[in-house]
């Protein structure tokens, strides 16, 4: 694994509170992560298991920027592998789901096939035609599989790793994201859809994102527009192995004293109550969970943001293009044994969340506004300190710590 | 049931609907938008990769006049984005079916966009599929599902398209 050059280690002093710009903007540090975060000992998310329903079934998809087919085997296992012939190099898989009637997956190019496993199975004109041309006598078939992915099926979720140091899992998520990961995925889920969105920003800043719950009233004015918001809410930040992390909250009733904060701040949130919605069915649901609690936003790093926010859950994967684009990935879902009227309220309350979400559209926006501004000068660094220097959770929702906490992790796994 | 005969005067109407929907977009008088549609009405903007697998999540999703109104409203009032311009261009528009006064009609779309910075890239391209009726004489729509084909949308949605 190559080490990492002295130039781009942070600068002296520069701790987890003040991340220089570089780790934003340098195409050294994308290749960098790359290699030691994505090929090394993450789990990444691939796929739910209702995106694989049959033997046969397959999705593609990304670890970091590698191509990667995720597949159930005949046997009804779970497979991935890089969508890379062992041949000639060439994409195997072309669609982005699909069902392999015959559990085959062929190169095009020159019809080499490999199983669900990865393993090769067929190679045209082995041995020649006509007793012309055909592979060297010693060609192995068993020692040109294509790279395999270390991959778990962890309560109904799918990840991937290459590296064979990768903790199991639940040593990888930690024992608080472990239980609001199994408290959502908690029984056999029903895909509803998905939707893609591209944001010309590093990935990291989106990671910083889900991991701050500061700006959550002052960025997303939908509900304070709307006289929605509830100024305080139970919540907390939890920080589990640096870089995993929960947000969660519950409302509670409104708290006059905390809105007098708000005023004497002078905050656009002070805009409080000038609309009405018109139509108030977009807010309709259920409380589903015995907790009450109406909001997770579950960070796993690298990858994949868990949310349920009311009645909406989803999947958000990450997937890195270059230092300075990111593709997310929405999978939305519900159960599997939703009643019709719990699916409408879900399917309503998506108008909330994704790229054209009324919550939460400007979590792309914000993304793009920092890497736009930080375009020359990595050398600045940001600044990191609500809630004080340490990377940790709190019991409450006013606080930078889960931030903090993934510059201590990453700095660890990138040796910055 | 009775089908009746595609004249060119229904077809004219139609596209000046489908044409008067657009320019109320393009020029930004985006509280009017709402008026083209019945009281109780879907609006979607659907993902082609959804829609063709019978997967229901769209990007917007109203089911009434209110639904259309309050997407404004957060629009001028909650939301945060940089400003941006959008440019329809319509094509093929085709009647496919006028049964009891209720007419369905697919056409295509390609909505520019462009931001401050100047540069006009194609945002969205799909199809419209529409379920448009007679509401006190005005061509409305009952149903309009944009099905999108850019299934990759740029940095966020938030004017209607």
């Amino acid at each position: 694994m190559t080490t990492t050059p002295n130039h781009l280690k942070w600068p002296a002093g520069a701790d987890h509170t003040a991340v220089p710009y570089s780790v934003f903007n340098s195409k050294e540090v994308y290749e960098l992560e790359q290699e030691k975060l994505y090929n090394g000992p993450t789990w990444n998310y691939l796929a739910s298991e209702a995106e694989l329903p049959d033997n046969g079934s397959f999705k593609s998809t990304y670890i970091g920027d590698t191509p990667v087919v995720v597949t159930r085997g005949q046997d009804g296992e779970i497979y991935a592998w890089v969508n890379r012939c062992a041949h000639r190099g060439a994409e195997i898989c072309r669609e982005r789901h699909g069902k392999s009637e015959d559990g085959a997956y062929t190169c095009v190019y020159h019809q080499w096939a490999f199983d669900a496993e990865g393993d090769l199975r067929g190679v045209p004109f082995q041995r020649g035609l006509a007793g012309k041309g055909g592979m060297p006598k010693d060609f192995d078939k068993k020692k040109h599989s294509l790279r395999k992915v270390r991959v778990v099926n962890y309560h109904g979720v799918v990840f991937g790793t290459f590296s064979d140091d990768t903790p199991d899992i639940e040593t990888y998520m930690g024992e608080d994201t472990a239980y609001h990961f199994k408290r959502i995925n908690n029984r056999p889920l029903e895909i509803l859809g998905h939707t893609r969105q591209h944001i010309a920003g590093n990935w990291k800043f989106y990671s910083e994102n889900t991991k701050d719950p500061y700006h959550a009233s002052l960025l997303h004015l939908f509900h304070a527009t709307f006289n929605l918001y509830r100024s305080t809410q139970e919540g907390a930040s939890i920080v589990n192995n640096d870089f995993h992390s929960v947000l969660w909250a519950r409302n509670t009733n409104e708290d006059a004293d905390a809105l007098d904060d708000m005023k004497k701040d002078n905050l656009r949130t002070l805009k409080t109550g000038e609309y009405e919605l018109a139509d108030m069915s977009l807010l309709a649901g259920k409380s589903e969970y015995e907790d009450g609690i109406s909001l997770v936003i579950l960070s796993l790093f690298p990858s994949l943001v868990v949310q349920q926010i009311q009645n909406t859950l989803a999947f958000r994967q990450i997937l890195p293009k270059n230092e300075n684009e990111f593709e997310l990935v929405w999978t939305y879902f519900g159960y599997a044994d939703d009643t019709e009227e719990m699916r409408n309220y879900r399917l309503k309350q998506f108008n909330l969340i994704g790229p054209g979400g009324m919550i939460s559209m400007e979590d792309g926006e914000s993304t793009e506004l920092c890497q736009k501004a930080i375009v020359r000068d990595g050398a600045y660094s940001n600044v990191i300190q609500m809630a004080g220097k340490e990377a940790q959770g709190d019991d409450h929702l006013v606080t930078e710590g889960l931030i903090r906490g993934l510059w201590k992790g990453y700095r660890e796994i990138m040796d910055f | 049931m009775s089908t009746a005969k595609i004249t060119l005067e229904l077809k004219s109407e139609v596209e000046d609907l489908l044409n008067s929907y657009a320019q109320c977009i393009d020029n930004d008088e985006l509280e009017k938008w709402p008026d083209f549609f019945t009281e109780k009405c879907l609006y979607q903007i659907i993902p082609r990769e959804n829609h063709e697998v019978g997967l229901p999540t769209a990007v917007m999703w109203c089911d009434s006049l209110g639904m259309l109104q309050d997407r404004i409203t957060a629009l001028r009032h909650a939301n945060i984005y940089q400003v941006q311009w959008y440019r329809h261009i319509l094509s093929n528009p085709v009647i496919l079916s006028v049964e009891n006064d209720v007419i369905k009609v697919q056409s295509n779309y390609a909505v520019f966009k462009t931001c401050n910075d100047g540069e006009s890239t194609v945002y969205n391209v799909g199809r419209y599929v529409d379920v448009i009726v007679r509401d006190n004489g005005v061509l409305k729509f009952k149903e309009r599902s944009a099905i999108y084909d850019t299934h990759r949308i740029t940095t966020l949605m938030v004017i209607p398209i």
